[in-house]
């Protein structure tokens, strides 16, 4: 094989490379995009997850409104949260707005035991057509459907259904509030809310717009708008719309007294120390499960029910729920003793 | 009474299944299957059959090891590709490369687009064309057919007789060397050939039966073999010296096959009638072109292979005639 | 034999558990719940007050607006209160409950047999007498009926075209209702054809029910310009858009009316509630229903009156089976399975279809093996699998590019789907999504065009 035809190829490529890279060069000068070089910055501290949770399109859209914008006033991160948001004000030399991080929260305590099911969905397992269909597999046409929408929506992993409730639960550690469950959910029953100092916070877990009896007779964990917790709320974070709680959580100083004032159980307090070490939290469980008998709900959609609970008698389950009343603060965290109460005879431990 | 079961409308099905589907196809291609058997004898048995058995056990390895999900071979799919695979292949072909071919159609073919439904491209003739590429001489060598008895036992003496088909000698000899061939013959299947692709009639048999059941439309077969009878009819008629007579090009060949079973296939054929007659052209003139100025004798499965791919394009361009819809 | 053009199916017809059975009257309830929602549009206002005494007939609750039904009371007895009651499905609604005392009629009300042929009324005067009875649209929809007598200016009916297809299977009230009121039915299409003044009427039947074409053929032949026409066994001709194709060879427009097309439908239970109103003064009080099902003890037709509890019918049928898995209030194709049976009979349902257990559950879903059966099942031309999967991924705009507005609900394509896919859930999703979209848009285009005329006046106005 002759040697020059390969000098003559790669000089002849060498050439042609040589060409394009200076009309390439030239091409890039003349027609360069200025960009504000702190936009590059700002991106790089974000979390690049482009989930839209701050209302702009993408990671860089958010950065690029970042440096824009003349403040940092209603701009936040929701996944990165205040050190990100720290982290950009100083590169962009501002004062960092403080923003209270959020929390999703599922707005719905109506578990297998207190909203019994009363027909079986057969369906595509998708909330929206269930929700567009009818009212559901339980008599409460306000509450979690537990098809899972919102899991889907999740890119975070951090919604899943809770398969011995049936209900959505949130994931505190891994939930960036982002907001994307809050939009897929068709019953509005997500909420953003501030995850309060030490996580701590006071939720009405319950969206039924029923009047009370109604409302108690699908679900003994609804809230029935009998506006105690109203009354005994000192500093008017409580308001009734439609025979429903709401606690605006800007005004809410977390005294736990609408908690106790509540007689079905539907206001909850998250994360709190339990006041007394008989009654506290991790005593729930305990009573849930012997609880559940009580109520025969057959196949649960989402998963079975906890194998402890066969044979259980009702009998047994009562003396738990007389006892809780006993004590004032009984209703602490989930709702571990009204799941007792059959729907049929609702036995309500009230505080008094 | 029990809890009352709640889903929305439509409440009852036609009780059509994949799997019905699937196996009405297998029903269809038994009168060729049985002429083969007749013709080749033994060998014909022994490579479908391990066609068979080999992709439905890779479609159950694949998906029960590798996907980790449980096995879908109860809808027959994988049956159905062993099956149109073998029929594919000649009656002599050994066994290991019978296996190979299986592997290819299913993991390649089929598995690796993730299953049922997902795979662009015929997954039988995936695995035929892989072999027709990979082992020219070996899969260019046909036994002779002869009725029952002579050919029982060929496929295990290595020095037993080979034929080429006709479209063979067509391609290497000119008009001349397929002057003898009988249109009766090829009718029937006295010819050289893959195990399910030379009895015409057999396959005809077979495309009416599915015509009957509804599972396939007519749309497809009619316009591919119109198009090759057509086309070659032309070319005849302008020099028949050149050419063949488009009876030959119509009975000759996996022609039938091809346009009663490959390219009729669910997942890899457009889904409305124009664009499946579109398609059923495309593919005849694509196999004329190669016939009677390829490199290759035949053309079918090149040429339903290149459709496959054109047939999202259809798909994306061609949409039913809606309701309503002003007539041009 | 004629049919419509594109795509349809055939279900097993199962019409042999109920047809031929006679209609017979199911005894009155004791309490009667009269939802003031029976029709599309706007809910009746009620005019009537706790307490108050109304007898069978009375205007009890009159139209909300231009689209909707005035309702008459089913019963006599007393008002006992306009409260919620909660449907079939759970939703709730206002009704007026009231406790049935006796069997008192409007003096006005003709209650014979005796056939009345003559009509004497102007167009203008039938429209308002079938207004004035509520009457709705039997064949499902339940669209009030003198909307749709009432031609919009600039249109022209030129035909009639009356639907005694029944292409659900399973159901049979208007086969048994043709045969038993044959000559009624056929005065009531004359009183519809002076109403639109319109010459032709076709009456579309399936020839499944030969008996009721050979029925109504010697009955037409009374009089002129109804042409009773047998249209081949498929479904879904009975659906509007369809049976106008059927009968006429005119395709509706994608988003039009029947309307544009000169063709005006009516159902024949809907036309024999027009002869009633008409003729003999009586308003829309009860419609015949179907209750049906395999293992159901007394299938049949039944006449019910508005507000009678579902149970009350069912329990003249025999009783719920013990095997029953779902119950259907109309057809197996498009009717809705029902979460309980405490609702009262509407002017909305047709039937009851009880289905056994072993026939109420769905079969696993595959994966679409794209055969194109659903396309070609699709009487609209539409592309199921692909408006099913966009909907699954909520690709609103491409659904409405891809005309996901012109399906019409009628099941054909996971009817025939052999991967058991459920194709409609989604498509039904996805079309009340993009239709939500179509309008808040049109609702900003309006109110765009609205601020630039004002704008464009004050403009002006300083000018």
């Amino acid at each position: 094989m002759d040697l020059t035809v390969i000098y003559y190829s790669i000089g002849i490529l060498g050439i042609l490379g040589l060409l394009a890279a200076v009309v390439l060069y030239v091409v890039a000068q003349k027609f360069k995009v200025e960009e504000d070089p702190r936009i590059e910055q700002v991106e790089g501290v974000l979390p690049q997850a482009n989930c839209g949770g701050c209302g702009f399109p993408g990671c860089h859209g958010f950065a690029t409104h970042c440096v824009q914008s003349d403040s940092m006033d209603g701009l936040l991160c929701p996944v990165g949260g205040q050190p990100v948001m720290s982290q950009i004000a100083e590169i962009l030399g501002r004062a960092a707005v403080a923003a209270d991080p959020m929390v999703a929260v599922v707005r719905c305590n109506g578990t297998c035991e207190a909203r019994p099911r009363n027909n079986r969905y057969d369906g595509t397992q998708t909330c929206q057509i269930v929700h567009s269909l009818y009212i559901g597999e339980t008599g409460c046409g306000y509450g979690c459907l537990g098809c899972g929408d919102c899991v889907r929506a999740c890119q975070f992993d951090a919604i899943h259904i809770n398969p011995t409730t049936g209900i959505a639960e949130v994931d505190e550690e891994k939930c960036t509030s982002c907001g994307a469950c809050v939009k897929a959910c068709p019953r509005t029953l997500i909420e953003l809310r501030k995850k309060g100092p030490k996580n701590r916070r006071m939720v009405v877990m319950c969206r039924n717009m029923d009047k009370g009896a109604v409302a108690k007779k699908a679900c003994a964990n609804a809230c029935i708008g009998c506006m105690k917790c109203q009354k005994v709320c000192a500093f008017d974070a409580i308001t009734i719309d439609k025979n429903l709680s709401y606690i605006d959580f800007t005004k809410c100083k977390l005294c736990r007294k609408c908690e106790e004032a509540c007689p079905t159980g539907a206001i909850h307090a998250v994360n709190f120390p339990p006041r007394k070490p008989k009654t506290e939290a991790p005593a729930a469980p305990k009573a849930e499960t012997a609880a559940k008998p009580a109520v025969a709900t057959e196949k649960p959609i989402v998963a079975p029910k906890a194998p402890a609970a066969e044979a259980a008698p009702t009998a047994a389950a009562a003396p738990v729920v007389t006892e809780a009343p006993a004590k004032p603060d009984t209703t602490v965290v989930t709702s571990s003793v009204e799941t007792a109460a059959t729907p049929a005879a609702p036995a309500e431990p009230t505080n008094k | 009474m029990n809890k009352l079961i709640i889903s929305p409308a439509p409440h009852v099905h036609s009780d059509d299944s994949v799997r019905r589907n699937m196996m009405n196809v297998i029903i269809a291609l038994f009168p060729a299957y049985l002429v083969s058997l007749f013709f080749f004898g033994a060998g014909a048995f022994v490579v479908s059959a391990l066609a068979i058995v080999s992709c439905v056990l890779f479609e159950y390895l694949i998906q029960r090891f590798l996907f980790k999900r449980p096995a879908t071979i109860g809808d027959c799919s994988a049956l159905l590709t062993g099956l149109l695979l073998g029929l594919n292949l000649p009656s002599n072909l050994p066994w290991w490369i019978v296996v190979i071919g299986a592997l290819v159609a299913i993991g390649v073919g089929k598995m690796s687009f993730g299953g049922l439904g997902q795979n662009p491209f015929n997954p039988a003739l995936v695995g035929r064309v892989f072999l027709l590429i990979s082992f020219p001489a070996k899969m260019a060598t046909w036994p002779t057919p002869a009725p029952l008895v002579k050919n029982w036992f060929t496929y295990f003496d290595i020095d037993a007789d080979t034929a080429a088909t006709p479209l063979s000698q067509l391609s290497e000899n000119g008009v001349s060397a397929i002057a003898e061939v009988d249109f009766w013959h090829s009718l029937l299947g006295l010819m050289g050939g893959s195990i399910g692709e030379v009895s015409a009639l057999a396959l005809l048999i077979g495309g009416a039966y599915l015509l009957y059941k509804k599972t396939i439309t007519w749309h497809i077969p009619v316009s591919i073999l119109c198009t090759v009878f057509v086309f070659t009819g032309i070319l005849w008629l302008a020099n028949p010296e050149q050419f063949a007579n488009p009876l030959f090009h119509l009975t000759a060949g996996g022609l039938m096959l091809g346009a009663i079973f490959m390219a009729t296939d669910y997942v890899t054929s457009p889904m409305t009638p124009v664009a499946q007659i579109i398609y059923g052209i495309g593919i005849g003139l694509v196999t004329v072109v190669i016939r009677c100025w390829g490199s290759y004798p035949e053309g079918m499965s090149f040429a339903i292979l290149l459709f496959n791919g054109v047939t999202p394009l259809l798909n994306h361009y061609i949409g039913p005639r809606r309701f309503g819809e002003k007539k041009k | 034999m004629k049919t419509f053009k594109i795509g349809g199916v055939h279900p097993h017809d199962n019409k042999q558990y109920s047809a031929g059975k006679a209609i017979q009257q199911v005894p009155l309830p004791k309490q009667a719940i009269i939802p003031l929602v029976q029709h599309i549009g706007a809910p009746a206002k009620p005019v009537v007050q706790k307490g108050d005494e109304v007898k069978v007939g009375q205007l009890i609750a009159e139209p909300g607006g231009f689209v909707s039904a005035g309702i008459h009371s089913p019963v006599s007895g007393k008002v006992l209160k306009i409260d919620e009651a909660v449907d079939a499905w759970g939703m709730k609604m206002q009704a007026i409950y009231i406790n049935v005392e006796g069997d008192e009629w409007e003096e006005s009300i003709d209650r014979s047999d005796k056939l009345v042929r003559q009509c004497a009324l102007t167009s203008q005067e039938i429209i308002k007498k079938v207004a004035a009875a509520g009457i709705v649209g039997l064949g499902g929809a339940c669209f009030p009926t003198q909307v749709k007598l009432s031609v919009p200016p600039g249109k022209k009916a030129e035909v009639l075209i009356i639907n005694g297809v029944e292409c659900e299977p399973f159901l049979t009230c208007d086969h048994q209702l043709m045969m038993e009121h044959t000559d009624e039915i056929i005065v009531g299409i004359t009183i519809l054809k002076k109403a639109l003044r319109v010459e032709h009427a076709i009456v579309g039947i399936e020839n499944n029910k030969p008996d009721a074409i050979e029925k109504m053929r010697q009955a037409a032949a009374k009089t002129t310009g109804i042409e009773i026409m047998p249209l081949k066994l498929r479904y879904p001709q009975g659906g509007e858009k369809q049976l106008i194709d059927a009968c006429t060879g005119r395709q509706v427009p994608s988003g039009g009316l029947p309307i544009d097309v000169g063709a005006v439908v009516d159902n024949v239970a809907t036309v024999y509630a027009v002869y009633q109103a008409v003729q003999k003064n009586k308003p829309l009080i009860s419609r015949v229903m179907t209750v049906t099902g395999p293992s159901v003890e007394n299938p049949g037709n039944y006449e019910v009156r508005f507000g009678t509890p579902l149970n009350d019918v069912l329990a003249a049928a025999g009783g719920i089976p013990e095997d029953t898995g779902k119950i259907i209030g109309g057809g197996p194709m498009m009717g809705r399975a029902m979460s309980n049976t405490d609702m009262c009979s509407n002017k909305r349902v047709s039937g009851l279809l009880l289905l056994p257990e072993s026939m109420s559950v769905r079969q696993a879903p595959q994966a679409c093996i794209r055969c194109a059966k659903c396309v070609q099942a699709c009487p609209m031309g539409l592309e199921p699998y692909l408006l099913s999967k966009m909907a699954a991924h909520q690709m609103w705009d491409e659904l409405i590019e891809h005309n996901i507005m012109d399906c019409i609900d009628c099941g054909c394509c996971m009817f025939t789907c052999p991967s058991y896919r459920p194709l409609l859930d989604y498509i039904r999703m996805g079309k009340g999504k993009a239709g939500g979209i179509l309008r808040a848009r049109a609702a900003e285009a309006k109110a765009k065009a609205e601020a630039e005329k004002a704008k464009a006046e004050t403009a002006a106005a300083k000018a």
